[in-house]
């Protein structure tokens, strides 16, 4: 990632706070094209408030989030609603509309961008849900009669509806039992090979982290304290990147890559 | 040369074809298609193209899923011979190709006596909301028949702050509405009875009307409205949050902890706001009549006790007690029977609005039958 690059998003001097507490201070943040990033910090540090700014949900203090080079908030009317199509979002808890089956979820928003005939609408639907393991049965449930697997995938399906530049996910991983994590991994990871998206992901998985990001950077003390590939930020001495990479969970997540790191810690 | 045929539509951009070799060019993309008989234009025009011999792809800006299924239904689901694709559209035919998709099922035939099977769904439902409420309705005694065995494992912290919210905050809403109905009550009788020279009478008629039948009925649809919609809501929600699971599985029993403070709440408060909204409506009704017969503000006070006299009263805390109990069952009921999705809260709010507001009035017509009989 060069640096003459172009971001896709750009993070500048962001500081957010709610009332007296600051989550984020003069934080700075640059996303690339095609790479996917994976946003880490210990509970409470704000990397879903990030997520949640750069998606223009949560107004700055100061600071600017500038997506597709403009600042978010400056995406009014109709150009929002393009701004809109143009990215989508995995929610923590999957967000899906609890009264709507799981197909009508994945059809509101081709359906929402209007004069796209139902029959198109429903091969794209039926589609995007086999392509992500489920059947046209599951198609007909209610998302309260989902699994947590189910719901991850069809909250996926919804996000990539109409094929995003930019996909954000909240704790992807969050909730699964390991097979069904690693299966979502591979998911996410063969959709960006064949469809060349973006991705922002937050997550505390340490597995997800090693098999998907090309990027990670590290949320603490209300900045991005390292940027970089996972080997560069291993190398950082820093508190709590010793307790989050190099803990015993670490160890057994990133094997070969943690050994480098301690060598590297010890020369 | 382009199609003649094709030359007015929008797809002419699209789809060019030369005789031989047909050229998709420009975006077939989600945007570019969901403008305004863009599908319907771009469909015609492969549909013409049809027996072309060969397809190149290689000029297209873009090509996303939408495009691509367009292509595809076009297409027959399977890629032509010598189409000409760039790496990642091959890709993208091929993730299509694996996920084949199964023909629409055919629409079900409709049903002409589909009603009568509504109907017969209907009391079904109704039955069964009946025999549940029922149920509550003996949950509810026993949990008060522990309830004074051991009074002090009671709810009475639970208890004061559901009379606090339903009752003392609907101290103002019950007033104003109370305070109106008076006044428009005796604005309208005085007129009459002032043709009659009857004025005098317009004491005994707003406080027998007020006490014994308005104020109770006022004051239930308005608590109703307001503490049985937020019950039945925040019940709806504990179910969509599974806190009434977790609830069980910590051995709390929702009858005693949910049910029974707000039912007891409820029933303490009502009697209390009835009598409230009495004395706004009757407070109402003596300025009405001061304005317009000229009668007295101290005569009026002094002829109410006379005029009204104490069974009313009575008769007015009985409905008043009973209707608060009602609406809190039934409030409980329909926040318990909500499933963990957004239309079912909504249905079950409104549900227990309505069902609450009718049984006011139909306990209430009860009531008047029974008193009759008792010649009270």
């Amino acid at each position: 990632m060069t640096s003459a690059a172009k971001p896709l998003i750009d993070v500048q001097d962001l500081t957010t706070a709610f009332g007296s507490h600051v989550v984020h201070e003069q934080l700075n943040l640059k996303i690339f094209s095609k790479e996917i990033l994976a946003l880490v910090g210990g509970s409470g540090s704000g990397k879903t408030t990030l997520l949640r700014q750069i998606l223009g949900l949560d107004r700055p203090r100061s600071g600017v989030v500038k997506v597709f080079d403009r600042p978010v908030h400056d995406y009014v009317g109709p150009e929002r609603i393009a701004l809109t199509h143009r990215w989508g979002m995995l929610f923590q808890a999957g967000a899906l509309f609890s009264a709507l089956p799981v197909f009508d979820n994945i059809a509101l928003p081709l359906r929402e961008v209007h004069h796209l005939p139902e029959d198109l609408i429903r091969d794209v639907v039926l589609m995007r849900l086999s392509w992500m393991g489920l059947t046209p049965r599951d198609a007909a449930l209610m998302p309260s009669e989902l699994s947590g697997g189910m719901i991850k995938r069809v909250a996926l399906a919804r996000a990539l509806a109409l094929d995003p530049e930019l996909l954000f996910l909240d704790e992807p991983t969050a909730g699964l039992d390991p097979q069904r994590s690693d299966e979502f991994v591979e998911l996410i990871r063969v959709l960006h090979r064949e469809l060349g998206f973006t991705v922002v992901m937050v997550t505390h998985d340490l597995d997800t982290i090693g098999a998907l990001a090309t990027r990670v950077a590290v949320l603490a003390e209300k900045k991005v304290l390292v940027e970089g590939s996972l080997e560069q930020v291993m190398q950082t001495q820093h508190p709590f990147i010793e307790a989050f990479f190099h803990g015993e969970r670490g160890a057994r997540a990133l094997g070969g890559q943690e050994a480098k790191g301690v060598n590297h810690g010890k020369s | 040369m382009p199609d003649p045929l094709l030359a007015n539509s929008a797809a002419l951009q699209t789809v060019v074809s030369d005789g031989t070799i047909c050229r998709l060019l420009g975006d077939w993309n989600v945007q570019q298609l969901s403008v305004r008989g863009e599908v319907s234009a771009r469909r015609k025009a492969l549909v013409q193209v049809k027996s072309i011999a060969q397809w190149d792809l290689s000029g297209l800006k873009t090509l996303d899923a939408v495009g691509a299924q367009l292509l595809w239904q076009a297409w027959a689901q399977c890629i032509p011979p010598a189409t000409v694709l760039t790496p990642s559209q091959q890709a993208l035919f091929e993730v299509l190709a694996q996920h084949p998709i199964e023909a629409a099922p055919a629409p079900r035939a409709t049903q002409w006596l589909g009603w009568i099977r509504a109907i017969g769904q209907g009391c079904y439902v109704a039955v069964g909301h009946g025999r549940e409420l029922l149920l509550l309705l003996g949950g509810l005694v026993l949990n008060l028949g522990m309830l004074l065995a051991r009074p002090s494992r009671g709810p009475w912290r639970e208890i004061s702050a559901q009379i606090f919210r339903a009752g003392a905050q609907a101290l103002g809403i019950t007033a104003l509405v109370g305070f109106l109905i008076g006044v428009v009550l005796s604005y309208l009788s005085a007129q009459q009875l002032a043709v009659f020279g009857a004025g005098q009478f317009i004491v005994k008629l707003l406080g027998v009307a007020t006490v014994r039948e308005l104020g109770p009925v006022l004051a239930a649809i308005l608590v109703a409205g307001r503490s049985g919609s937020s019950i039945t809501a925040q019940i709806g929600v504990m179910r969509v949050t599974q806190e009434l699971d977790a609830m069980q599985v910590m051995g709390i029993s929702h009858g005693q902890r949910l049910i029974l403070p707000r039912v007891i709440a409820l029933a303490v408060a009502m009697p209390l706001l009835v009598l409230w909204t009495d004395a706004a409506a009757l407070l109402g009704g003596m300025l009405a009549a001061n304005l317009q017969l000229g009668l007295s503000m101290v005569w009026f006070f002094e002829r109410l006790p006379d005029a009204i006299g104490l069974t009313n009263y009575w008769i007015s805390v009985i409905k008043g007690v009973t209707f608060g109990a009602w609406i809190g069952l039934a409030a409980c009921h329909f926040g318990l029977q909500i499933e963990p999705n957004t239309e079912s809260l909504g249905r079950g709010t409104t549900a227990s609005v309505v069902t609450s507001i009718t049984g006011v009035i139909l306990i209430d017509a009860l009531y008047a039958i029974l008193f009759n009989e008792m010649k009270l």
